[in-house]
């Protein structure tokens, strides 16, 4: 029975007329991210275990930080995330970030992103539910134009 | 929780499908409601909306059609998540593009007078 609990999943759907292959590389890829990811570099190995980390765009600053958790190119990829950005959010436990791409008819591709784990990060929660929306908006564009969102006016 | 991916594929929501959604009051209410809390179930939609049960369903149709809700399996009950992206896409689209400068411009200026009027 569900209570009047504080929300700790958050989901987000896209699609994007893109093979599920070009959408693998662009979540896991840095070329890619610093596109519509808020410009950060994204580095791992993929490997469950390893981490999973964001760098700022001068690669100066790690942003983010995790664990990649499941791999499954280009299908599944879950990992736990924290956000060092803010004193608040990093001293909060780590989240968990899932990506989910299943091809449609007519060559497009559904995208999900599952951001759960969130009960130990409210203060997560709260900021990162108006970014997913600007990151897959990004995303769609990205790969469906070629250039970052803004880039075309 | 199950895969959001389950099923069988779903066409991609058109914006026409979107405008549709939002032009009746209920589902927008139906939208800020899980704006203020994910992840509810029918029952608590429900309980929140002076409305019979399958009236709730045909709202939650329209807007899971739109692709603004998505739902998952939670144990035994479905739950309804508000999917802002496709608004969002309308944004990029439509707002930004054309008229963005315009349209803050005014929103600030109703936002304004509303607080003083």
């Amino acid at each position: 029975m569900s209570t009047m609990t504080q929300t700790t999943v958050q989901v987000y759907n896209v699609f994007i007329k893109a093979s599920p292959e070009q959408i693998w590389d662009a979540i896991t890829k840095p070329e890619f991210t610093s596109k519509y990811f808020y410009g950060s570099l994204v580095e791992s190995t993929l490997e469950p275990g390893s981490p999973f980390i964001g760098w700022s765009p001068d690669h100066a600053q790690q942003w983010t930080d995790g664990e990649v958790l499941e791999s499954d190119p280009p299908h599944k990829l879950s990992y736990t995330w924290r956000a060092l950005y803010d004193e608040t959010t990093a001293a909060e436990e780590p989240s968990r970030v899932t990506w989910e791409i299943a091809p449609q008819d007519g060559g497009v591709t559904k995208l999900s992103v599952v951001h759960d784990r969130l009960e130990g990060a409210p203060k997560t929660a709260e900021n990162v539910a108006g970014g997913w929306m600007y990151i897959l908006s990004g995303l769609k564009t990205l790969l469906e134009t070629g250039e970052p969102l803004g880039a075309q006016g | 929780m199950g895969s959001v991916t389950e099923g069988s594929p779903v066409p991609e929501p058109t914006d026409e499908a979107v405008f549709r959604a939002l032009a009746d009051p209920t589902r927008r209410a139906i939208l800020d409601a899980l704006f203020e809390r994910d992840g509810q179930s029918l029952g608590e939609i429900e309980g929140a909306f002076d409305m019979s049960r399958f009236g709730v369903m045909k709202h939650l149709r329209v807007l899971e059609e739109a692709g603004l809700v998505t739902t998952r399996r939670d144990g035994r009950s479905k739950l309804h998540f508000l999917n802002p992206v496709p608004i969002r896409l309308i944004h990029d689209r439509w707002i930004d593009k054309y008229t963005e400068h315009r349209v803050s411009a005014l929103a600030d200026l109703k936002h304004e007078l509303e607080e003083t009027g």
